[in-house]
């Protein structure tokens, strides 16, 4: 097993079928990830990064016309075994998955405890008194008090639902939890309390992410990898380090240039111009109506806007391949 | 007129264009029939200044009261104590229809670009609108040139494009546009932003605070920006100022309130935000636990005190004024950072 990555995806693309046409969500995106690695998905809304954390979990709407690829866990595809099997062996088991927003979802009727025992009664067959400890001994891990088990979604902060959230996707102690922008509706202090909880949990239980945000700045609090996507599509991924310090492709590079920061003295650019529809998207590179060097640069015309740009190596110093899809590199 | 009454909150100036002195706004919290009335204090003894084509930033999360600042300054809530005065003029307790004067000279804009503009008017008449309010622009192919004059301003070219399209046709940063489009199209003298970039993506944010941020400069207005996220006031402020519970924390030039927070509190937001960096990753954020206090009942004293972030129970309120080491203030007035209650 060494040397395996834990996960790979290959080619994964996941098309919607909606009255405007086909909409392709993801469309042909391939990475993969080691264990104890986290990976930040990064983009902005629409591009497809919350699309793949539901293709990992096989969760995904009714309105889903396509499902193709290859997702392999611990070297075995999941995306295509029976359903049945990926219910009881993988889901929450193994992949975990803290949804958007999951803060809100949690059952106002229910008291913490009784939701979040089960999957334990249902996936272990254990009985109550021993589940209950297990999510004592949970809530305690994810920094709540064991009483929290009697209390009700309503008695608590938005803080503390998310950390409920967050304990309920670790209880069957799975290997791969998605995180899918786990602090989107907090505040600061409270996203920095749950980033340090996040960071601790990975320590502890050897957690491997998949860490979903549109904020860069938040994502280097968590990721060993970055992978940018735009339109349905993987344009960069590489080591935190690599794409922190020198991003390679123009969106990345631009998606930098727009982040904010409170230290440095930085000068904030954006990009003109609109995500395009993913029902008719661009031929060829799906950036190039927006690209800067494409505009400028003559020997380019012809090649980004016909021919899509396949994953290009570029020179590396972080632990991990920088692959590029852009023309430029080639 | 005022300034002698103003003397105890001296970081504020009588002469600004907008000076709201110990504000109150509390909202009334009726839990049975018989009982009391409690109050929910959203905004509690604040006093703010903001100068003409000056920017101040109100940073503070959610419950803090900010937005309820916002809109108690424009008078759109009663106010449950202390004065409001826009342009040398007393407007606290004046009707709502001696004020239209005021109405027109002050606007919003507001958070969320898909809810703020009405979908069954083209943009046109969304844009027109405020006009036919105030009387502005005696007839209507003069009202369309204005019209016409704003989306320019909003970089949305050719405007001709936009005129009879519906809000449902245009993406969130145009819609956006349109709603900022709105505010300054009778030329105010101040606009209250509560919000106007948290719900757009990275690059259009960037984009429409670049926008904001000309505009301002060119229509010399005073803008009071209303934020969670310090390090987008950084590129639209002059000033800052912290709300913790209803209460003023710390008010400054963005620099010095950035660069050497006095407040436990400031101190503490400022840690919170990432900067992006390979290496935060490795390392812990020192951050205070907790939540926000309850508004009804705060704790007395110093409202960050049950959350242990340096300062001592039962220390009633107190204010420290930390003299500026000669850094220039909006318009080269001494620097100082405002303290409240914390020793």
């Amino acid at each position: 097993m060494i040397g395996m990555p834990l996960l790979e995806v290959d080619n994964l693309k996941l098309y919607y079928s909606t009255s405007k046409g086909v909409v392709k969500a993801v469309d042909g995106v391939s990475f993969d990830l080691d264990e104890g690695e986290t990976l930040a998905l990064v983009g902005e809304s629409g591009c497809g990064k919350s699309t793949i954390a539901k293709a990992l979990i096989r969760l995904w709407e009714r309105n889903v016309s396509m499902v193709s690829g290859e997702v392999r866990f611990e070297g075995r595809d999941v995306l295509h075994i029976d359903a049945e099997e990926f219910r009881t062996q993988y889901r929450w088991k193994k992949i975990a998955w803290v949804p958007q927003a999951s803060m809100n979802s949690l059952n106002p009727v229910l008291t913490i405890g009784e939701q979040m025992i089960e999957p334990l009664l249902i996936h272990h067959g254990a009985d109550k008194d021993k589940a209950m400890m297990q999510a004592m001994d949970m809530l305690e891990a994810v920094g709540l008090p064991r009483d929290t088990v009697r209390r009700y979604p309503h008695q608590l902060s938005g803080g503390m639902k998310q950390r409920v959230a967050i304990a309920m996707a670790l209880i069957l102690m799975p290997r791969l939890v998605i995180l899918d922008e786990p602090t989107s509706a907090l505040d600061v202090i409270t996203q920095a309390n749950i980033m340090n909880l996040l960071k601790r949990l990975r320590r502890e239980f050897k957690l491997t992410y998949i860490f979903i945000t549109h904020d860069l700045a938040l994502a280097s609090e968590l990721a060993d990898a970055v992978a940018v996507m735009y339109a349905g599509k993987m344009v960069e991924i590489g080591s935190a380090e690599d794409m922190y310090t020198s991003p390679k492709h123009p969106y990345t590079i631009g998606l930098m240039g727009s982040v904010p920061t409170l230290r440095g003295e930085k000068k904030l650019t954006f990009m003109p111009g609109e995500v395009p529809s993913l029902i008719n998207p661009p031929t060829g590179c799906r950036f190039y109506p927006r690209c800067p060097y494409f505009a400028s640069k003559d020997e380019l015309k012809g090649i980004c806007d016909r021919d899509e740009p396949p994953p290009i190596d570029v020179e590396h110093k972080g632990s991990r391949r920088h692959l590029v899809s852009c023309w430029l590199y080639k | 007129m005022y300034a002698s009454s103003m003397a105890d909150s001296p970081w504020i100036n009588p002469d600004h264009l907008v000076v709201a002195h110990r504000l109150k706004m509390w909202y009334p919290v009726q839990s049975g029939l018989f009982s009391k009335t409690r109050y929910v204090k959203a905004v509690d003894d604040v006093s703010i200044s903001i100068g003409k084509g000056e920017t101040v930033a109100v940073i503070g999360e959610s419950g803090s009261g900010k937005s309820s600042l916002g809109r108690t300054l424009l008078r759109l809530y009663k106010l449950n104590g202390g004065s409001l005065i826009f342009d040398g003029k007393d407007i606290t307790k004046a009707s709502e229809s001696s004020i239209a004067w005021f109405r027109r000279r002050a606007q919003m804009i507001f958070q969320d670009p898909f809810s703020a503009i009405n979908p069954f008017h083209n943009i046109k008449f969304i844009l027109e609108e405020p006009l036919i309010i105030h009387g502005v622009g005696g007839s209507a192919a003069e009202r369309e040139e204005m019209v016409i004059r704003t989306l320019n301003e909003m970089k949305m070219n050719p405007p001709e494009d936009y005129l009879f399209k519906y809000p449902h046709m245009l993406s969130g940063g145009q819609r956006q546009r349109i709603a900022i489009g709105r505010a300054v199209i009778l030329r105010p003298d101040f606009i209250v932003a509560d919000e106007p970039v948290s719900m757009l993506d990275a690059s259009v944010r960037v984009e429409i605070l670049t926008l904001l941020k000309e505009i301002q400069q060119k229509m010399n207005i005073a803008f009071l920006y209303i934020t969670h996220d310090i390090s987008t006031a950084k590129y639209f402020s002059d000033r800052i100022a912290i709300l913790y519970a209803g209460k003023l924390a710390e008010i400054g030039p963005y620099r010095s309130v950035i660069k050497d927070p006095a407040h436990p509190y400031t101190q503490a937001l400022i840690e919170a935000i990432p900067d992006p960096d390979p290496s935060n990753r490795f390392k812990d954020r020192k951050i205070v636990g907790g939540d926000p206090p309850n508004l009804i009942n705060p704790p007395r004293g110093c409202r960050i005190y049950p959350r242990g972030a340096g300062s001592i129970p039962g220390v009633h309120l107190q204010w420290i004024y930390a003299e500026g080491k000669n850094r220039p203030w909006w318009r080269s007035r001494t620097a100082y950072t405002l303290l409240v209650g914390c020793t």
